[in-house]
């Protein structure tokens, strides 16, 4: 899973040559041989050395605030994210909801990798949701579709079908 | 910038480093460990640092990250999988280690536990050979890891024994200031003990041994429902099961009493908390302790365990003075009248006590005064004065209840003794203005009076010691252990045992001459004194906890007095008592979304329930399908009449007479003969499943869990009929004819099954099946054996007896007409929903009344009823409920869509009520 996530991260970046991965334990954690020194391990690092060599440092944010919201959210997406259980679901979505409220991206109104790593995470999540719970969490939902229509981020995964048109009415109970 | 921190929290000791090391201005705040700082989190996440744009980071590393950042140290690829590594691997590690050491007191574990993740950072350091995990100089992750770990590698009882490199690098952290003064703020010199406060919030960690809850996005996740694959091996096992028979096992149906603990048994001794005597019980009482109880020690003695099941009156105490006054009867006369009430309506509940006793007897009297001079000569009671209102009037002091006044605070001028109703402050009764007694309207006079006090603080240590092991040995539920634990975590303080009061059991001391025990000390001590009245050698199981394992059925406001007050109580007598193994606890019944309440007559009484002509086999059964376990839950007329008709009637009644009938239409009532095929075995199999599963949650207690577990194998059943359909192959040539007989033999045998798995929830309706089917009495003991065992109890050639229907549907208009009788349609004047809201306005401006929905407008538009429109709001939500029932039951499509139909036409009537166009309006959305 991660390995592809890492390969489709390539070639968004338009990397030209595909890295070889190989993973250890039984978490299956990514691990990148580095010619130029020892190996790197574990997602998040990997990823962000892929945006370094696409020569791409804004996608980990352009100021020192912004580079911690996008750290945040990598370190949101491993250790909260992954793995987590139904009951945490309904939680993450909810606050996601809430946060993305009043922005277009994650940092703000800038694309970075903590929308891609977001993006993956919650994949699992939004493929389950019915057409009311999607309405529920209207904001994430409209970022997600927002996000699998980025211009040249062809994902591995699936599109998910989001309905423009609200089909149940916003009245609250 | 804006630092939040609380004490205590080790993810705080890296951020407060952080700061230090990087010397970045920015204030610091200490809050709560439960202040929810970031809008946008619905579970308080500490540390937070509010940034300068105004927003909110609120993981820990990268606030670090950060703050180095600021500094002008930015952090390498090494140093960012440093805390990646942190944040993954080893925090996961670090919890369950904190968890072990801090609250289970098992500091030793705690090195097996680290043992990985210590190892990789030797590794790491050794091969790297730099004073730095990134190189010659300290970065952010030296500093995150330092902190991480200085809780535990600072505490001198884990030794890192050859793991050099480890040590030297940590004992170079450890020695900055920087370090030191984090540590000290948030550890506050306690070392781990600086944790616990923090730790007991924390969800307890899952070791990655027994993962009980499955990632929801790592598979795709198995529905309840899918089909369960059953193995060669398992169907051979279960087809081996079937065929050994009965055993001659003990008759558990045989109670000898007195029942005494038996050497070699499991000695179960079983509470159900006392109900209060001067009110009626209603549905959530009964469902909460006696009727739960009464399940599970049915269950334990067909486990051929040997149970004592004691319960009676809590007959004691102000409430019951009050009584005594409003119906002009003396105390004890009203406990002799109730108590005759409670136990009619456990009787008619079929609540089969061993001894169902009182507390205003003299065993009572002579137990709770012995316990009281034991805690006298050893010191655990304190003096002190209180101030209280007596009426001097009335020649008493006056209970909480028995004054009301002035609220203080609001104003109000009915505020109660200790509680204001308007504004609901609790208020000490001698802060009222102008007191009034409740009952001649005098005016009461302050007045101290000498009490005595139980010194829970001083007999704290020696709880807690008791607590770990009984919660960590028992099956304590999870509402039980979170109550005791934030009962220990806000400190226990002294507890008054004594009243000025007339009824109660007099003090024996001679300086308290004129007051009773407090109810709460001595209502728990009638557990006791029961068990005396029951038989003279009660010692036999109140002295002796090696050998009796004692459970306490309840509900959660019942918790702390139980879990703390009681046994500090015993403890502090040390008289050896037997105290608590298991603490069952449910959480609350609601009534249709309202609570019980016999002052305004909402809900269902117990002795209300026999007039409503339900079976009280079916009562039982509804009220341990939504037995409040693990969260609340509500009783709905339509809920009940629906899983009568859908579960009992059509699930598990007309499977089991399905089977019944068949032996008796085309086998002459005697069961034929039966050649297991695969397919048999396999059923064979996955009810003998369903019977472990149904084991292993009553073993643990999980009473409306197992019930599931009936009605599936009913359902398994049921399928099985379908799929073989006797009733044309007995029609057929011989091997066809074969194949009915074994098909009917199986079923008919799961009929028996089924009727022992069903006695602790429904005695009649077991014993009824039982009758029909003629079944020997040994087959009740030898099921529920070991992980349960489904043997075939009924042979080919066993004549079994005359065959009826065990159910009978509930009709919609007899629900409808008990729903009204028992109030629970919603008050006439508001429909169900905008009744929260008008009481959130209430709530906030007491002064005005909101104002009803402007009727006017309303009836101006033509045919327009507002009244008609509020009962078919009501009748909408309801069909809509039963639609979607039927629909998640997949149920025939044919009944699907008639209730449809009903449905779209109420819709429809109601569109018109309101006044709008009968066209399909949008739907409403699903509550959620």
């Amino acid at each position: 899973m991660a390995l592809r996530e890492l390969s489709s991260l390539e070639k968004y970046l338009g990397l030209k040559k595909p890295n070889k991965y190989s993973t250890q334990g039984d978490k299956k954690i990514p691990v990148l041989q580095n010619n130029n020194g020892p190996p790197l391990v574990g997602l998040v690092t990997i990823a962000c050395h892929l945006v370094k060599e696409a020569k791409r440092p804004e996608l980990l944010g352009d100021s020192a605030e912004s580079r911690a919201v996008v750290q945040q959210w990598l370190e949101h997406r491993v250790t909260k994210l992954d793995g987590c259980t139904k009951e945490d679901m309904k939680t993450i979505l909810k606050d996601l909801n809430l946060y993305l409220q009043d922005k277009v991206y994650l940092a703000g109104n800038q694309f970075t990798l903590a929308d891609v790593f977001i993006y993956c995470g919650v994949h699992p999540l939004i493929v389950d949701l019915a057409v009311q719970e999607k309405e529920q969490y209207v904001n994430v939902t409209r970022w997600f579709d927002h996000i699998q229509h980025h211009l040249g981020l062809k994902h591995h995964l699936p599109p998910v079908v989001v309905l423009r048109n609200r089909i149940y009415t916003s009245r609250h109970h | 910038m804006k630092l939040f921190v609380s004490e205590g929290n080790p993810h705080c000791l890296k951020v407060l480093a952080a700061l230090q090391v990087s010397g970045v201005q920015c204030d610091v705040q200490y809050v709560n460990h439960d202040e929810r700082v970031v809008p946008f989190l619905s579970r308080p996440a500490l540390p937070a640092l509010l940034l300068p744009s105004g927003l909110h980071l609120f993981s820990s590393n990268a606030i670090c990250r950060y703050l180095f950042e600021v500094s002008g140290q930015d952090c390498s690829e090494l140093c960012g999988q440093w805390l990646e590594w942190e944040a993954t691997d080893l925090q996961p590690v670090l919890l369950q280690a904190l968890h072990t050491a801090v609250l289970q007191g098992k500091g030793s574990e705690v090195s097996q536990v680290l043992k990985g993740s210590l190892n990789h950072l030797e590794q790491s350091l050794s091969k790297g050979n730099t004073p730095y995990l990134t190189g010659d100089a300290v970065s952010v992750a030296d500093v995150v890891l330092w902190a991480a770990l200085y809780p535990v590698l600072s505490d001198s009882s884990l030794a890192l024994d050859e793991r050099k490199c480890v040590k030297t690098w940590f004992d170079r952290g450890a020695a900055t200031q920087s370090l030191q003064s984090a540590a000290q703020k948030v550890l506050q010199g306690k070392g781990l003990q600086g944790m616990k406060n923090y730790m007991q919030r924390q969800p307890a960690p899952q070791s990655s041994q027994c993962r009980d809850t499955q990632p929801c996005n790592s598979s795709p996740a198995e529905g309840e429902e899918s089909e369960r694959l059953v193995s060669e091996e398992e169907m051979a096992a279960a087809a081996l099961t079937w065929s050994t028979g009965l055993s001659d096992g003990p008759s558990a149906t045989n109670r000898q009493h007195p029942i005494l603990p038996k050497e070699g048994k499991r000695n179960l001794l079983v509470t159900s908390a006392l109900p209060y005597v001067n009110n009626v019980p209603h549905l959530g009482n009964i469902i909460g302790c006696v009727l739960s109880t009464d399940v599970f020690c049915r269950y334990g003695r067909l486990r051929d365990w040997n149970v004592l099941f004691v319960c009676g009156t809590d007959e004691y105490g102000t409430a019951t003075e009050n009584k005594a006054r409003e119906e002009g009867l003396t105390p004890q006369e009203i406990c002799d009248k109730y108590h005759a009430i409670h136990a009619s309506i456990y009787k008619w509940f079929q609540i089969d006590f061993d001894y169902f006793g009182r507390t205003t007897t003299v065993k009572q009297k002579e137990i709770a005064q012995n316990i009281f001079w034991r805690l006298h000569e050893h010191g655990f009671l304190v003096e002190d004065t209180v101030e209280q209102l007596r009426c001097e009037n009335c020649q008493r002091f006056l209970a909480d209840r028995f004054v009301e006044g002035i609220c203080p605070r609001c104003n109000y001028p009915e505020a109660r003794g200790d509680q204001c109703d308007k504004c609901g402050h609790l208020i000490n009764a001698v802060e009222l203005r102008e007191p009034q007694c409740k009952v001649c309207r005098q005016t009461p006079v302050i007045r101290s009076s000498k009490h005595l006090f139980l010194d829970l603080p001083k007999l704290e240590s020696q709880l807690e010691l008791w607590l770990n092991k009984s919660t960590s040995t028992g099956d304590w539920t999870a509402n039980a252990k979170q109550i005791t634990r934030s009962w220990l975590r806000d400190g226990l303080k002294p507890r008054c045992i004594t009243r000025d009061l007339q009824w109660g059991i007099p003090v024996p001391h001679p300086d308290f001459k004129e007051k009773v025990f407090y109810v709460w000390f001595d209502a728990p001590i009638g557990y006791l004194s029961i068990t005396a009245n029951y038989t003279d050698k009660w010692e036999k199981w109140w002295k002796n906890p090696d050998q009796v394992e004692l459970y306490n059925f309840m509900a959660k406001d019942n918790v702390p007095f139980h879990s703390v007050v009681f046994p500090c109580s015993l403890l502090g007598a040390q008289d050896n008592y037997t105290l608590v193994s298991h603490l069952v606890a449910t959480e609350y019944l609601n009534y249709e979304d309202t609570k019980f309440s016999k002052s305004r007559g909402v809900g269902v009484f117990g002795d209300m329930a026999k007039d409503t002509g339900i079976p009280s086999d079916v009562w039982r059964f509804y009220l341990l399908y939504v037995r409040p376990e693990g969260q609340d839950s509500a009783f709905s007329w339509t809920d009940m009449a629906t899983k009568n008709n859908s579960e009992l009637l059509n699930n598990l009644g007309n499977f089991i007479n399905r089977a019944g009938m068949f032996v008796t239409k085309f086998f002459d009532g005697c069961v034929p003969a039966m050649d297991l095929q695969q397919e048999d075995k396999k059923l064979l199999a996955l009810v003998g499943w369903e019977l472990q599963r149904y084991i292993q949650l009553m073993d643990k207690v999980k009473i409306r869990d197992a019930l599931k577990h009936i009605l599936n194998i009913s359902r398994h059943g049921n399928q099985y009929i379908q799929v073989n359909e006797p009733w044309k192959k007995i029609k057929g040539g011989d091997t066809e004819r074969q194949r009915a007989g074994t098909v009917t033999g199986v079923s008919v045998n799961i009929a028996c099954l089924l009727s022992v798995m069903l006695f602790p929830y429904m005695p009649t309706v077991s014993q009824t099946i039982r009758d029909q089917l003629n079944a020997p009495e040994s087959c009740m003991s030898t099921m529920l054996q070991g992980t349960g065992t489904f043997v075939c109890t009924l042979c080919t050639g066993h004549r079994i007896g005359a065959v009826s229907p065990l159910f009978q549907k509930l009709e919609v208009d007899q629900i409808e007409a008990l729903k009204k009788r028992f109030g629970g349609q919603q008050p006439e004047d508001e429909p169900p929903q905008k009744k929260s809201t008008a009481q959130k306005a209430a709530g906030t401006q007491p002064a005005t009344v909101p104002a009803p929905v402007a009727p006017a407008e309303v009836a101006a538009v033509n045919g327009v009823d507002p009244e008609k429109a509020k009962q078919l709001t009501q009748a909408v939500a309801e069909q809509g409920e039963k639609v979607r029932t039927l629909k998640a039951q997949k149920a025939e499509k044919a009944v699907v869509t008639a209730e449809v139909a009903i449905l779209l036409d109420l819709k429809k009537q109601l569109a018109l009520a309101e006044g709008k166009s009968p066209e399909p309006a949008p739907q409403k959305g699903k509550k959620k």
